[in-house]
């Protein structure tokens, strides 16, 4: 019976987003000060109650009914409690209920924490983000009732998808979903200002803290869905230009870009049409992740078993919220914000370069996702876009973008010389030179691309953290503006990318081989023994656990365990890698098959990859960085125009 | 024309001539790395050139799987239930790769009528066809129960 409670819970949040996308707009246009108010409650309470439905969803999980077909077919009496909760999102159903969840906390969060913007503009806000909970609440409750009943009930269930049994997927889909989601607030503010036909450029200072914190959790929903694929997929890669992937790079690449132009529109008003542009098209390109994703027109390995109508609804969907926030900005956007003019030297200028280097890496990933679709639809064959396409691109268009970072930090607004510039920067161009120069003078087998990009990182490090020494001993004290140190965090966090991107590329080293007991490999500096396999039993598989002594010269510096596992019920085999960590190197040793009747061999995978962690500690920089800025102080003060200015003048930065 | 359609007409053009350029290079490397994907079927009635890459697709026929006693080499034979067409392979195959399951190949044929993969691909889920071997199956009259 409760599991109907969750339906019914869900239906009524319904009825609650239609009253938070109806009556707060009457508001507006009418002037009734008590229908704007309504937007708070309503949006609370369309909390509450999908809270609640999720709740529901979560318990029938933890109780195990498998008389509703969605947990039948996601669980097993014999998975571990912990996966209980994950598997809850680890389907089409349970996802779009989490993608759902989260928007209705967003929408809290915005009417909680809002209440300092104007109040029409914040109405106009919260009644946009109610007509967008509207669609995917139509969309769940048509196509994809998470609840729907299993007559007569099964007595076990089919259990979780073994790949999905693992920490990374328990917290990889919230993250990720915190960020698509969350661009429905920057979204919601563009459209607001649309509507209202705001001149000034206040609302784009209001939006940029939650642009911000949107972004941050999308960098790192990203990088752990790269790190899990990397220890889970058992083949020892981080980023496969899987459509699904590119699906969640795209609203990334231009949240980059507009997190970007949002600081050019507040601090100078330039940019303002292209600022609401973007915000657009961020939340654009998240639905259209999700219709690529859920409706299975892509080939991906994310791609699950399909239903045609979910598809369309979608499409629909997303033909609605494109097309009518793009009419309203065509018919808008020529009044709204007249920005500052600026020279071609300038801060406005290297940004600008950052917005178009990044609208085109986001165009050019959405034509190597979206073209396959095209060339099937003209009937001309089924393709797939391989990865050396993206690969090429990008290397491409990371050049003028790294090369310009440095010079947008140190540049002021409006006007600067190329030669004040070029003496601020002589340093750490010379240093990054001599960085990249002997990386590769030690490791010949780096190349003249991987060099260039170790350069490149350490040119964007080196170029941050002397901005900051500089900085510092031009003020004389010890304090850092909290923007600064958020803004140097993310440059420096993706210098350390770059520099892990570029060395893993390369110097990485993987071998498959076929192992029997006994036998020993040599990679790099290690010698890899294996020991043989026994047979190990887990909560609902059996394995076989391979054991591998690495040496480094003659000195045992580890054992690996990695495993072949048996899950009983759905009778499939998975994969798991066994990983020595470091710093500065991974050790990745992986199962392939047993090659013989008795076990003695094996297909075994043996990597070595330099500096991978690399990767992912720039995203977690990268990450904080978004966090801390949207932290700042003079986002939480209320601030007439007047103010304004005068902060204007005290900040020095983005 | 005033200095400032002057300057507004050669920003204009540098915009065409960068955005052409990048199109160009963009299609470009596209068109380099387009995998087209190609059933039994076709291998048998196309003419097909030999070292052309491209994705193949099928079941892995039941009985067909046969490894090498000293390496990973691999033979199997990929069948859309018309045409089969033999695969080699020298790698560690996914784990979802069983016979009777829908794969990818990807590689290319060589001159004595085999295909040489590089690399294989079975999905993440055991319920799951790729649709274009679900496609292709359909196509050669394969009845498939479970899609």
């Amino acid at each position: 019976m409760t599991v109907e409670l969750g339906q019914i819970s869900l239906l009524a949040a319904l009825l609650t987003a239609f009253v938070l996308g109806l009556v707060p707009m009457i508001g507006t246009y009418t002037g009734n000060r008590r229908f704007m108010a309504v937007s708070t409650t309503a949006a609370l309470i369309q909390c509450l109650l999908i809270i609640i439905s999720f709740g529901i969803l979560t318990s029938a999980f933890v109780i195990q009914d498998f008389s509703v077909e969605y947990v039948a077919r996601n669980s097993n009496s014999l998975l571990p409690m912990h996966y209980r909760y994950s598997a809850v999102w680890s389907a089409h159903e349970g996802s779009l209920l989490l993608w759902e969840l989260i928007l209705a906390v967003w929408i809290a969060a915005v009417a909680l924490f809002s209440k300092r913007l104007p109040e029409v503009f914040r109405a106009r806000v919260l009644a946009v983000l109610g007509w967008i909970s509207v669609g995917f609440l139509l969309f769940i409750l048509l196509t994809s009732n998470p609840f729907g009943r299993l007559i007569p009930s099964a007595v076990e269930g089919l259990d979780l998808n073994p790949l999905l049994q693992d920490f990374g997927l328990i917290i990889h889909p919230p993250l990720l979903y915190m960020g698509y989601v969350g661009f429905s607030v920057a979204f919601a503010f563009a459209v607001a200002a649309l509507l209202g036909g705001e001149v000034s450029r206040d609302w784009v200072r209001w939006s940029r803290p939650w642009t911000l914190v949107a972004w941050a959790f999308l960098t790192i929903g990203i990088a752990l869905g790269s790190w899990w694929a990397y220890y889970e997929l058992g083949w020892g890669g981080y980023w496969f230009w899987d459509p699904v992937e590119n699906a969640s790079f795209m609203p990334w690449l231009v949240g980059t870009a507009l997190i970007h132009s949002q600081a050019v529109t507040e601090k100078r008003g330039a940019f303002g049409n292209w600022t609401l542009l973007l915000a657009l098209s961020a939340f654009s390109l998240s639905l259209l992740g999700t219709f690529l994703v859920r409706s299975g027109v892509l080939t991906s390995v994310h791609a699950f078993a399909s239903d045609p109508t979910r598809g369309v609804f979608i499409l629909v969907y997303l033909a609605v919220v494109v097309g009518g926030s793009l009419t309203l900005y065509a018919a808008r956007a020529p009044k709204m914000i007249q920005g500052g003019g600026f020279a071609g030297t300038s801060r406005e200028s290297f940004l600008l370069l950052n917005n178009l280097v990044f609208a085109v890496m986001a165009a050019m990933v959405l034509t190597g996702t979206l073209y396959p679709l095209l060339i099937d639809a003209l009937g001309a064959g089924k393709i797939s876009v391989g990865p050396p396409y993206f690969g090429l691109l990008f290397t491409w268009l990371l050049v003028p973008l790294v090369l310009a970072v440095p010079f947008g930090i140190y540049s002021r607004w409006q006007q600067d010389s190329g030669s004040r510039l070029a003496g601020m920067l002589r340093w750490p161009f010379l240093l990054s030179l001599l960085v990249g120069g002997g990386v590769w003078f030690m490791q010949p087998e780096l190349g003249f691309v991987s060099a260039a990009g170790v350069t490149g990182g350490a040119w964007v490090i080196l170029g941050s953290l002397f901005y900051v020494a500089q900085l510092l001993k031009r003020k004389n004290s010890l304090r850092i503006p909290a923007s600064v140190l958020a803004m140097t965090l993310a440059h420096a966090g993706l210098g350390v990318f770059l520099i892990g991107l570029s060395m893993v590329s390369t110097l990485s080293s993987e071998k498959h081989l076929r192992m029997e007991a006994g036998d020993k490999y040599q990679m790099a500096d290690y010698t890899f023994e294996f020991l043989g396999t026994s047979i190990v039993q887990g909560p609902n598989y059996s394995a076989d656990q391979g054991e591998f002594i690495i040496y480094k010269g003659d000195r045992e510096i580890t054992r690996l365990y990695p495993q072949k596992r048996q899950y009983a019920q759905r009778g499939n085999t998975m994969t798991e890698a066994a990983i020595d960590p470091g710093f500065t190197r991974d050790l990745y040793v992986s199962l392939g098959e047993p090659l013989d009747q008795n076990g003695r061999a094996w297909a075994v995978r043996v990597y070595h990859k330099p500096f991978i962690r690399w990767i992912w500690l720039g995203a977690i920089m990268i990450m904080s960085g978004g966090f801390l800025a949207a932290a700042n102080k003079r986002y939480r003060r209320k601030m007439p125009a007047k103010d304004a200015v005068q902060t204007e003048t005290k900040e020095v930065t983005v | 024309m005033t200095p400032t359609r002057k300057r507004r007409l050669i920003g204009v053009l540098v915009i065409i001539v960068g955005v052409s350029i990048a199109a160009i290079v963009a299609m470009q490397a596209l068109n380099e790395n387009m995998l087209f994907f190609v059933s039994p079927t076709d291998v048998e009635e196309q003419a097909l050139p030999a070292g052309k890459r491209f994705r193949l697709g099928g079941l892995v026929a039941d009985g067909t799987v046969s490894r090498a006693s000293d390496s990973l080499a691999v033979t199997f034979v990929v069948t859309d239930g018309a045409y089969s067409v033999d695969v080699r392979f020298d790698g560690i195959l996914p784990d979802l790769f069983r016979e009777g399951q829908g794969i990818i190949a990807i590689g290319e044929l060589r001159p004595g009528g085999h295909f040489e993969a590089d690399e294989v691909l079975a999905k993440h889920d055991e319920n799951y066809m790729p649709p274009e071997v679900a496609d292709a199956l359909e196509k050669a009259g394969h009845v498939e129960s479970e899609l």
